[in-house]
């Protein structure tokens, strides 16, 4: 099971993060920079996996960013790379060619994507398709209900002119 | 419109704080915003509800506190549009975890959404629910999770199914009521939906055997088919990685075909071909084909036996090792590992490869490699392996040296072949990262130096030319200051000379030198200064020409900070100068120490029970035999500086020399046990009795040693003490209790017949006996004093069980005084043949008026059961 998702910037700025196991606030805040510390620190031609409190770390690096997953000791560590992988190529797809900037300014969409992608620290689906199709299907929804918003605003703007 | 919501739209905000060059001017704009916030929060504002969490999100990934804000998901949540709930249930996941009470509030909510008409909305509150609910919410909405498993729509199924997980792992109560509707979900073909169903299948096989049962009867089948109609699939562009198509499933459905054919032959048995295939015919050059092999190799090795499968996984893995990827030989390594149970042969036929990896730059690699070298070593390959270990420790990294010196002396200690070779590669571990090396290793060294009688010339050679070579690591100096203050005449004569050896000129000035400098660096701590003081008094009767100057040494620390150092500064100048006549006795060269007392006390204070009754009371004949043996101990602990050398147990000194007053850490109670039978002895030779002395088991054993000697004058001694000893209340005893107090007489009477002509007898008494225990007291009065008493406790399991932590505790009235020395142990073994003593002091203030009385209390674990036993002794005899 993967207890937690963090996505850090080469300057150890956290970019997002995700619990699936209960870490109380304080917790959290030790354990992004006891990770930043590891992680930001490695060397490029290293493996891509840390031993970390009888957990595993897996991260890889893209770009100026680093995705790190923390797994069980006994889970697959490949795997996990792979499911690195298959959430940036979503990301990839949905901001198209996606960077850092698009990250920070619409973080909540990164959220969005990753819950399609994992619940319960738990793969939900392999196939980037269906995930491209769920995520605009609901963004077209807010977007209809922010339309509906607008015109009913101008509506009530007219009636009261 | 409120004034402070107008403010800056999500984007605006983040500019701002991207713009900020320092981290005062970024809490200043956090500072801002949350209060706009705040102020929004508080006026109740609905439009930009949404906005302002969202705000609130980023501010919280930046660590700044946002809880103000968790009342606003739950609003969110509660309104009724898509884009409010997205939002809200996205905060709700972010800002509070499953251990606040908050979070409570948000259940009715959650279970209007899973019932909601659009499809999206349910699927937002099972994500939610999957992510962070708590056991409670788990409980109260099980029923709406499972109805969802048979949703039309597969993609809520499939987040049914992950939701599923999370509320069995919260209570495993559930469990069953899933396997049906689980059982569906194998049979599907969406992907995702196959994906999490298997996800869930196996964690339920996990947590609930019923299950696991169900679905290796039912579904083993059908999930081989599953499996080979994925392998063998065509082009499916939707799923493919890498030449495969969906490895995710793959990888799901290897580990649930583990899971089902560990322990189960006929299921191992039908997924054999598969497995073969999937071994077989993987593509490995990309990381998602490696992975599934992995996984592969993991159910393998994990089913029921089969030969040729094992083979095979053993193949991929040394593939694996010899890839150029680190993650691969991470991997194969870690798998090599789990492999060392089932095949170690074949794991064996690695081992230089993996040695190699223990070398790596990457420690990830390094640590798993040192591990499973740990792992790999026996009797047959132990001297070359601790051969390259210990070459790499020298180029090794410093934060690495700790680990692989602690496996070394591990490996070195196991399974080393003879003395010599034990000796080498300890010193040479000393002089390379003696800093790294523990205490305990230390001692375990100069146990076995001193029990290799033939190689001590030869140890305190080595010893004096590592030290000349390096002398900045701790352990090596220490080491090298025992030896040369026991055996410097034969580093000076070059005495026992192996073939091996060079011969090398040491004068007697030399050796003095060595100890001078460890007694001057900088770094040296106290213990090692404190032992380097003692082996100058040795060195003073060894080589009498530089008698002098060690005094003028040693006087140097008359006036210590340290209150160890200059005590032990002043005694010694005082022997030296004033006691010349004992000198020479009282620094002879210590008895061999006893390995077995050794490796028993370190397996003891390993598990925090120090028992040293059996081993060290063993030890004391051996005092005995040699009454004039160096008494170093002894003299520390005898406030009277004219004392002739009493006698000493050989078993306890090195603790003393290395542990006690310094480090007290590991058996105090053996340790003052030791030194109360030197003293016991003492008295014992010279008929002293001016003070009470504590009669604990070695000075029992010294008794019984005379006992043989004397065998008609004890039992006649016997015959006088038991017969009058006959407990008071022996008859509220059960019947066995006078027969086992006769017995008990031969083991706690003899100090009586001893003090006989002192004081008079007492009889002893049975105080305390139940099911499980017995405790004995048997009584001595010190001359002079008619108050006083003191009682010597013994202890005896009854049962067959061995007891652990035993502690006594006890209770007087007002008018007593008590005072309990430190047990012998707190273990006591089955079956009655070993006990703890331990010395009571009594004072009767009202001597000849009131007999004693005491309350007791034993508490000790049997079986890792806590135990308590309580009682209140009233037959003490009438005369105490």
């Amino acid at each position: 099971m993967i207890h937690f998702v963090v996505l850090i910037s080469r300057q150890g700025k956290v970019r997002l993060t995700k619990w699936y196991s209960p870490y109380s606030q304080k917790e959290r805040t030790k354990v992004i920079r006891e990770l930043s510390g590891l992680v930001l620190n490695r060397g490029p031609k290293l493996s891509n996996f840390v031993e970390w409190r009888g957990l595993k770390v897996v991260y890889k690096r893209y770009a100026s960013l680093y995705f790190c997953m923390c797994i069980d000791p006994e889970d697959n560590e490949l795997e996990i790379l792979e499911i690195i992988h298959h959430y940036v190529e979503i990301l990839d797809r949905y901001f198209g060619s996606v960077c850092e900037l698009d990250l920070i300014y619409n973080f909540h969409k990164a959220y969005y994507v990753l819950d399609e992608l994992l619940i319960a620290g738990e793969l939900q689906e392999s196939s980037k398709k269906t995930i491209a199709r769920l995520i605009a299907a609901q963004d077209s929804l807010v977007e209809a209900a922010k339309e509906e918003a607008n015109s009913i605003s101008n509506i009530i703007a007219q009636a009261t002119k | 419109m409120n004034p402070f919501s107008s403010g800056t739209r999500l984007r605006d905000m983040i500019r701002a704080i991207r713009a900020c060059k320092t981290a005062a001017e970024e809490r200043a704009v956090v500072r801002k915003e949350c209060a706009a916030i705040r102020a929004a929060i508080n006026e109740n504002d609905q439009e930009y509800r949404h906005r302002n969490l969202a705000k609130l999100m980023f501010i919280h990934m930046l660590g700044y506190p946002t809880h103000f804000g968790q009342m606003e998901c739950l609003k969110l949540i509660a309104s009724a549009g898509f884009p409010e709930k997205r939002i809200g249930y996205l905060g709700l996941m972010l800002l509070l975890d499953e251990r606040q009470e908050v979070l409570m509030l948000v259940t009715n909510s959650l279970k209007q959404d899973l019932n909601h008409n659009n499809q999206y909305i349910v699927g937002l509150a099972l994500c939610a629910l999957g992510n962070i609910c708590s056991a409670e919410m788990a409980r109260d909405l099980a029923p709406e999770v499972e109805r969802l498993l048979q949703f039309r729509d597969p993609n809520i199924r499939k987040k049914a199914a992950l939701c599923s997980i999370r509320i069995i792992k919260k209570v495993p109560d559930l469990a069953e009521n899933f396997i049906n509707p689980t059982a569906s979900l194998l049979k599907e073909k969406h992907h995702g939906v196959l994906i999490t169903g298997i996800q869930l299948c196996t964690d339920l096989c996990k947590l609930c055997p019923e299950a696991l049962e169900y679905f290796r009867k039912r579904c083993t089948e059908g999930l081989v088919k599953t499996l080979k109609d994925i392998a063998n699939s065509p082009y499916a562009p939707e799923y493919d990685i890498a030449g495969i198509t969906d490895p995710f499933l793959h990888i799901r459905l290897l580990r649930l075909l583990r899971v089902l054919g560990q322990g189960d032959a006929d299921a191992s048995d039908c997924m054999n071909d598969i497995l073969a295939q999937v071994a077989t015919k993987t593509e490995s050059n990309k990381n998602a084909g490696n992975a599934i092999l992995y996984e592969c190799v993991e159910t393998i090795m994990s089913i029921e036996d089969n030969g040729g499968l094992r083979v095979l996984a053993i193949n991929i893995l040394g593939r694996f090792l010899s890839n150029r990827d680190n993650n691969i030989r991470y991997v194969a390594l870690n798998m090599l590992m789990k492999a060392m149970s089932v095949d170690t042969q074949a794991v064996q036929r690695h081992r230089a490869t993996i040695l190699e990896c223990v070398k790596d730059s990457d420690a990830s690699i390094r640590k798993r490699a040192l591990e499973l070298v740990y792992l790999l070593v026996n009797e047959t390959n132990v001297k070359p392996l601790t051969k390259e270990l210990i070459d790499y420790l020298e180029v090794s990294e410093l934060e690495f040296k700790g680990d692989l010196t602690a496996k070394i002396c591990s490996i070195v200690e196991k399974f080393s072949p003879e003395k010599i070779w034990y000796i080498d590669q300890m010193l040479k571990v000393l002089s390379e990262a003696g800093n790294f090396v523990k205490d305990d290793v230390c001692h375990a060294l100069i146990v076995l130096i001193s029990n290799a009688s033939d190689l001590h010339g030869y140890t305190v050679r080595a010893l004096y030319r590592a030290f000349q070579a390096s002398s900045e690591q701790e352990s090596l100096v220490r080491v090298a200051v025992w030896c040369i203050g026991e055996y410097g005449d034969l580093l000076v004569n070059n005495v026992g000379m192996l073939d091996i050896e060079d011969p090398i000129t040491v004068t007697e000035s030399d050796a003095v030198d060595v100890v001078e400098t460890a007694m001057k660096r900088d770094t040296s701590d106290l213990t090692t200064k404190a032992m380097a003081l003692i082996a100058l008094l040795k060195l003073s009767s060894r080589f009498p020409s530089c008698s002098e100057r060690i005094r003028e040494i040693i006087v140097q620390h008359k006036g210590n900070f340290v209150l160890e150092l200059q005590q032990r500064s002043i005694e010694f100048n005082s022997v030296l100068e004033k006691h010349k006549n004992i000198r020479s006795a009282l620094v002879e060269r210590m008895p061999v120490l006893d390995e077995a007392t050794f490796s028993g006390r370190k397996a003891g204070s390993m598990a925090l029970t120090v028992s040293a009754s059996p081993a060290s009371s063993l030890k004391v004949p051996n005092g005995t035999a040699k009454p004039l043996a160096a008494p170093l101990v002894d003299l520390l602990d005898l406030s009277s500086d004219d004392a002739p050398a009493p006698s000493s147990s050989g078993g306890d000194f090195l603790q003393d020399l290395l542990g006690v007053d310094l480090a007290p850490a590991s058996t105090p109670s053996s340790t003052s046990l030791a030194t109360k039978a030197g003293a016991d002895a003492l008295l014992d030779l010279l008929s002293i009795g001016s003070t009470p002395v504590p009669s604990s088991s070695p000075a029992v054993d010294i008794f019984s040693l005379t006992e043989d000697k004397k065998p008609p004058v004890t039992t006649t001694l016997d015959g006088l003490s038991s017969p009058s000893a006959p407990p008071p209340h022996a008859a509220s005893q059960p019947a066995a209790a006078p027969i086992l107090d006769l017995l008990d007489g031969l083991s706690s009477s003899p100090p009586a017949p001893v003090d006989n002509g002192t004081s008079p007898a007492y009889p002893s008494i049975v105080a305390f006996e139940s099911s499980y225990l017995r405790i004995n007291f048997s009584f001595t009065k010190p001359t002079g004093n008619l108050q006083a008493t003191e009682i010597q406790a013994t202890f005896t399991n009854l049962s067959q069980n061995v007891y652990t932590d035993f502690i006594f505790q006890a209770a007087v009235p007002k008018f007593l005084q008590l005072h309990l020395d430190p047990a012998s142990g707190n273990t006591l073994s089955a079956g009655g043949n070993e006990s703890i003593k331990q010395t009571l002091r009594i004072t009767n203030s009202q001597h000849g008026k009131k007999s004693l009385v005491m309350r007791i209390r034993i508490t000790y674990k049997m079986n890792g059961k806590d135990m308590l036993e309580e009682g209140q002794i009233n037959n003490f005899p009438r005369e105490l």
